[in-house]
């Protein structure tokens, strides 16, 4: 079996996910509302070994990791890839070169 | 234009062939592209179950459909609030690339490439010729060691759950598969239905392992750890070199991205659950 967190704290990282993306009336949301009640659901109530409970946490688990790493990812591709490539000019000031600015310089004689 | 299409491609894995098959290829190649996000045209998301027991979602009062026109219909709740909320939780933009849920079912749905099960099946198994945890190197010792120290204990829990050999190899052709474990697998995946197995076998290319993905399918690894091992080579290298966010991080998140809503597509999708309650005694 897949070593996961706690419950507890898979929920609780849900529902920080969920405030993160919905922002403050998270708690009217669907998904809230669905989570809180699995999370409820299946509670442990007798000393009965339950696959489904297993089944449920490996479950919530993953949807953690989901909202987690779309949310990551979406940082990251902000930062550095929304915006396309870079022009020549500015790939060129990178390692402290300048374009030439008009024909007529190096690489330009016949 | 070709720049689109190879954007496409990378965004919605095998859905791409939809703008060869569906006649209304250019309102899918503006509507799926990763690049050009759409303005979002609508406030409210909600789920309601049509007569026929399936879910649908609702943007304001319009019907969701797939990018090929038909009714977005998704099987049971969990599914359809998941696909809620992707569309929910996008601010002024509607970024495709990041609903995985929501481009795992439209694939489904549409069936763009026009396969049918034996089809898939036969896809997804070609990954077990091929599969990552059964290519070892021979140098450096550092990696050899981690290889076999990381995917062995797969690869035995695999052989021994499914009760066949798969076996590794470091030559340049791979382990010789027997057929039984062939028909072994053919056989189990048979058993899934049309839906979860458009997700495994998403699952599957992500990670570019049968292994893995069956790893996590059947709850023996988490996605994170099926990840790590997906990508232990490039995590080899990251320790000798060094780690750079806006490639390495970039790509595992959206490989954990991918390979997590696979996962959960799957579960959601081949489940029945039921719900025994115990009796009140009062």
């Amino acid at each position: 079996m897949a070593s996961l967190s706690p419950p507890l704290r898979v929920c609780r990282g849900i529902l920080k996910e969920l405030r993160a993306i919905q922002g403050p009336s998270y708690k009217q949301s669907l998904a809230y509302n669905y989570v809180m009640e699995q999370f409820r659901k299946n509670k442990v109530t007798g000393e009965r070994y339950c696959r489904a409970q297993l089944e449920a946490h490996h479950d919530s688990h993953t949807y953690l990791c989901l909202l987690m790493s779309t949310r990551s990812h979406l940082v990251l591709h902000n930062l550095y890839h929304s915006k396309g490539e870079r022009s020549p000019e500015e790939v060129a000031g990178l390692v402290g070169l300048r374009m030439p600015t008009q024909p007529g310089g190096k690489g330009w004689e016949k | 234009m070709f720049r689109s299409l190879v954007r496409l491609q990378g965004a919605l894995g095998n859905t791409l062939s939809l703008t060869t098959v569906c006649p209304r290829s250019q309102f899918v190649l503006k509507y799926s592209t990763a690049t050009a996000e759409r303005k979002k045209f609508y406030q409210d998301v909600s789920i309601s179950q049509a007569e026929n027991g399936l879910y649908e979602v609702n943007l304001d009062r319009r019907k969701l459909k797939t990018p090929g026109g038909k009714l977005f219909t998704v099987p049971n709740e969990a599914l359809a609030i998941a696909v809620a909320t992707e569309w929910d939780t996008q601010r002024d933009t509607l970024k495709f690339y990041t609903m995985h849920l929501t481009t795992l079912c439209n694939t489904a749905l549409d069936n763009p490439t026009q396969r049918n099960k034996d089809q898939m099946i036969n896809a997804a198994l070609k990954f077990l010729e091929t599969d990552t945890v059964c290519y070892r190197v021979d140098e450096p010792d550092g990696l050899v060691d981690l290889q076999k120290n990381e995917w062995d204990p797969v690869l035995h829990w695999i052989e021994k759950r499914y009760n066949v050999t798969i076996g590794s190899s470091s030559s340049i052709l791979g382990p010789e598969i027997p057929e039984a474990t062939k028909d072994t697998f053919r056989q189990h995946l048979n058993s899934y239905n049309f839906w979860s197995l458009t997700g495994l076998e998403y699952v599957i290319t992500q990670l570019k392992s049968v292994v893995l993905s069956l790893g996590i399918i059947d709850r023996h690894l988490n996605v994170e750890q099926a990840v790590l091992l997906s990508r232990l080579e490039e995590e080899y290298q990251i320790r000798c070199w060094g780690n750079v966010e806006w490639a390495h991080d970039y790509d595992m998140y959206e490989l954990r991205a991918r390979a997590a809503a696979g996962t959960l597509f799957v579960h959601l999708t081949s489940e029945s659950s039921t719900v025994k309650r115990k009796l009140m005694q009062d």
